[in-house]
């Protein structure tokens, strides 16, 4: 369980609340307007902004004291996803260890890691020689061989188009189930919600409410996501 | 942001010891020196008079290249022509041009033996002087007319290029472009260039003391050298150093207040599409202009370079020798300010206690208020009971200089740094990278070209610089242009030409070294 214990987030006039439990495995999208606080709920999770009372737990565990690179999270952010001046096996290998030094049979889990998302063959490519596609697979990569049971994702596919956006979820959604791990996925695309085809959280007026089958939000929206959809 | 993970705890200790040992040699060496200062502190009618002329020559230079440099970043702004882009680069050189090398140029075409007085012998007038006041304007705006360009020209190629087609839309003349567009970015743009030009030159003093001098051409820089060369007076020295101190402390708190335009060289290689200076006369008057401020460049430097070439391969062995003594010299400069200026942007980005961190970056542009033969003189006395100064007198040449460059390593530096944080500082912290991994896996490789850059400069400044190495060397064992300067003085011209010709050459290979090595396989 991901458990916001009545978390609060206040950034001078802007404040945040959540107060709910996620399932471990769960597919979550996260939707609301702009402005309306999405990245910040993320990046609390991700440990990038501290919030300023209540706790967050995982399987009991209080995440809040720690640092970024030891939560059990990988992330996947808007862009700079990927160091440019590292290969596509080096930029990988950094998930495995923060020196990017693998040992022992670690080098083959990089590279199988990259064959599973479709990058076989590529390892020694600098990211700017990739497509959009090729680089959010690269970060995936990376994501599968930090193998942590939280994955977060900041609309990490907005630059790709239409068709391509679908494969790279489909992608994602297969990677998350395979390991068991918890996605929570920032979008603005009803469209993204509906193809992950789990929870939807909205974020509105201060509150992130809690999970429910996205489905059902989208096919009837609560006032303020109906207001945003359009 | 949150708690990062205490990024470079170590690099913020470096950054911090860095600082200190800045704060040291710009105000520790003034103390050293006061505390050898013996009796009364009173200006004499020689040191006011060195003010005055510190001074005055500083703003005739400022305003003469501000002023020259309009029309011709105008004439630049509005026409294309081949070679514009060399040109353009052109104006960036003198920077790293040796400052002795460049007035013997200019002591080649303009001085009495030149080619402008031969010129107007042929018509019965009189030869030109360059010695004095005349000479020690000429020469800075020598150097600082293509800045005052590059910072006008900036200006004027940041004006949308929208307004420039709704001026046409409307019919404007030059005149009403003028009033409408440029003046408004002219008033802009000019107070800091001029202030960054001013400053410059209140802390000039290579060329004071090799065109000027004198009780009516002395500056407060050359007065030091004086006192403490000639009268080993050395309370007149520390007096006149705080004097120094206040002006260019003073000129740098009115450059930073009036914002003085950033010469990124980004983006200066276009042109504004200009409906209104079509006319045949206006293009005359741009193509004058530009061949004229890429003569007054040029001509120098060619000078040296027809009577330098053949002298080239008969230098004596010593020039050799104080040329490798200079590239000891740069080298060591160049090592001393990559180090001091990383740790300190380590420590300035790494930092979140930001009061210390603005603190530190303070520190490190200090230097450019404070004076090379203040600090000099100040390590002077603090080895004196120790060492023989001259045997350290490369050493310290090479740390004098280090700091001097400090300023600009930061500049290129810092910004850089703050860039990649704020781009990959998210994805190394979710990632776990701290300490060393970070800045070996993501900070050293990102900042490859402003390293680069930054080496480049302070291994040029150090290669021609003619400060402290004045003060105390053994004039058999100083470098470069302290033989150049020795061989000017002499009047022996064709052996300076060919000194100066080797000293050039080196210092722009130096220079593209070091910024090459920056630039080769460096993936943006």
């Amino acid at each position: 369980m991901l458990t916001f214990d009545k978390m609060q987030i206040v950034q001078g006039d802007f404040r945040l609340s959540a107060d709910f439990a996620i399932d471990p495995g769960a597919h979550v999208a996260i939707m609301g307007p702009s402005g309306a606080g999405k990245s910040t709920f993320l990046a609390a999770v991700a440990g990038f902004v501290v919030p300023q009372s209540g706790r967050l737990l995982w399987r009991g565990r209080d995440l809040l004291p720690l640092p970024p690179g030891q939560r059990p999270v990988s992330m996947i952010f808007q862009d700079n996803n990927l160091f440019p001046h590292l290969s596509v096996y080096e930029n990988a290998a950094l998930g495995m260890r923060p020196s990017g030094r693998l040992r022992g049979g670690e080098p083959d889990r990089v590279r199988a890691a990259l064959a599973d998302v479709g990058l076989a063959g590529m390892e020694t490519r600098k990211p700017a020689t990739l497509s959009g596609g090729q680089q959010s697979r690269a970060a995936l990569a990376r994501m599968l061989v930090q193998d942590r049971p939280l994955v977060l994702l900041d609309e990490p596919f907005a630059a790709l188009g239409p068709a391509l956006r679908v494969e790279m979820i489909d992608l994602v959604k297969g990677l998350c189930t395979a390991q068991g791990a918890t996605l929570l996925m920032v979008t603005h695309d009803p469209g993204d919600a509906a193809r992950l085809d789990g929870a939807l959280c909205v974020v509105d007026g201060g509150q992130v409410s809690a999970p429910a089958p996205a489905a059902a939000i989208l096919a009837n929206p609560p006032a303020a996501l109906r207001a945003y959809l359009g | 942001m949150a708690d990062r993970a205490q990024p470079l705890n170590l690099s913020v200790w470096a950054g911090g010891l860095a600082a200190a040992l800045i704060l040291t040699l710009t105000l520790g060496t003034i103390a050293a020196v006061l505390a050898r200062a013996e009796g009364s502190f009173a200006l004499g009618a020689g040191d006011l008079a060195a003010i005055r002329f510190t001074l005055v020559q500083a703003v005739l230079s400022g305003v003469l290249s501000c002023v020259l440099a309009v029309p011709v970043a105008r004439a630049l702004a509005r026409r294309r022509f081949v070679g514009r882009a060399v040109l353009v680069t052109l104006m960036g050189a003198p920077f790293i041009l040796p400052v002795i090398v460049a007035v013997l140029g200019l002591v080649m075409v303009f001085g009495r033996a030149g080619w402008v007085s031969g010129a107007l012998g042929l018509f019965g007038l009189p030869p030109v002087h360059i010695y004095g006041l005349h000479g020690v304007v000429l020469a800075h705006v020598f150097f600082n007319l293509p800045l005052a360009t590059r910072l006008i020209l900036q200006g004027w190629l940041s004006i949308p290029a929208e307004r420039f087609r709704l001026a046409a839309t409307l019919g404007m003349t030059p005149r009403d472009v003028a009033r409408h567009l440029e003046w408004p970015m002219l008033r802009a743009t000019l107070p800091g260039a001029f202030m960054v030009i001013f400053l410059i030159c209140t802390t000039s003093f290579a060329v004071a003391l090799a065109v000027g001098g004198g009780p009516r051409a002395t500056t407060v820089e050359l007065a030091i050298y004086q006192a403490f060369r000639f009268d080993f007076d050395l309370s007149r020295a520390a007096f006149l150093a705080l004097i120094q101190l206040a002006i260019s402390g003073a000129a740098a708190l009115l450059a930073l207040w009036v914002a003085v335009p950033q010469a990124t060289g980004a983006g200066l290689d276009r042109t504004v599409e200009r409906w209104d200076a079509a006319r045949p006369g206006l293009r005359v008057l741009d193509g004058a202009l530009i061949i004229l401020a890429a003569l007054f460049l040029l001509l120098p430097l060619t000078a040296i370079a027809l009577r330098g070439l053949p002298e080239v391969l008969s230098l004596p062995a010593g020039v050799w020798q104080a040329a490798w003594r200079s590239l000891c010299v740069a080298g060591l400069s160049v090592i001393v300010t990559v180090v001091l200026a990383l740790s300190m942007t380590l420590a300035i980005t790494g930092l979140r206690n930001r009061a210390l961190a603005k603190g530190i970056e303070v520190t490190g542009y200090l230097a450019v208020a404070a004076s090379p033969l203040v600090i000099g003189t100040g390590l002077f006395l603090i080895v004196f009971p120790f060492a023989n100064p001259a045997d350290l007198a490369l050493p310290v040449t090479a740390l004098v200089n280090a700091v001097m460059a400090l300023p600009f390593a930061l500049r290129a530096l810092v910004p850089a740094a703050q860039e990649v944080e704020a781009r990959f500082g998210p994805l190394a912290d979710s990632l776990g990278m701290t300490g060393w991994h970070r800045l070996r896996r993501l900070t050293l490789p990102r900042l490859r070209r402003p390293l680069g850059f930054a080496a480049a400069l302070a291994g040029a400044l150090s290669m021609g610089d003619l400060g402290v190495i004045a003060l105390f060397a053994d004039p058999d064992a100083g470098t470069l242009p302290l033989l150049l300067y020795r061989l000017m003085g002499s009047y022996r011209m064709d052996q300076a030409a060919g000194v100066a010709l080797v000293l050039l050459g080196l210092s722009l290979l130096v220079f593209w070294l070091f910024d090459r090595g920056g630039r080769v396989d460096a993936d943006l």
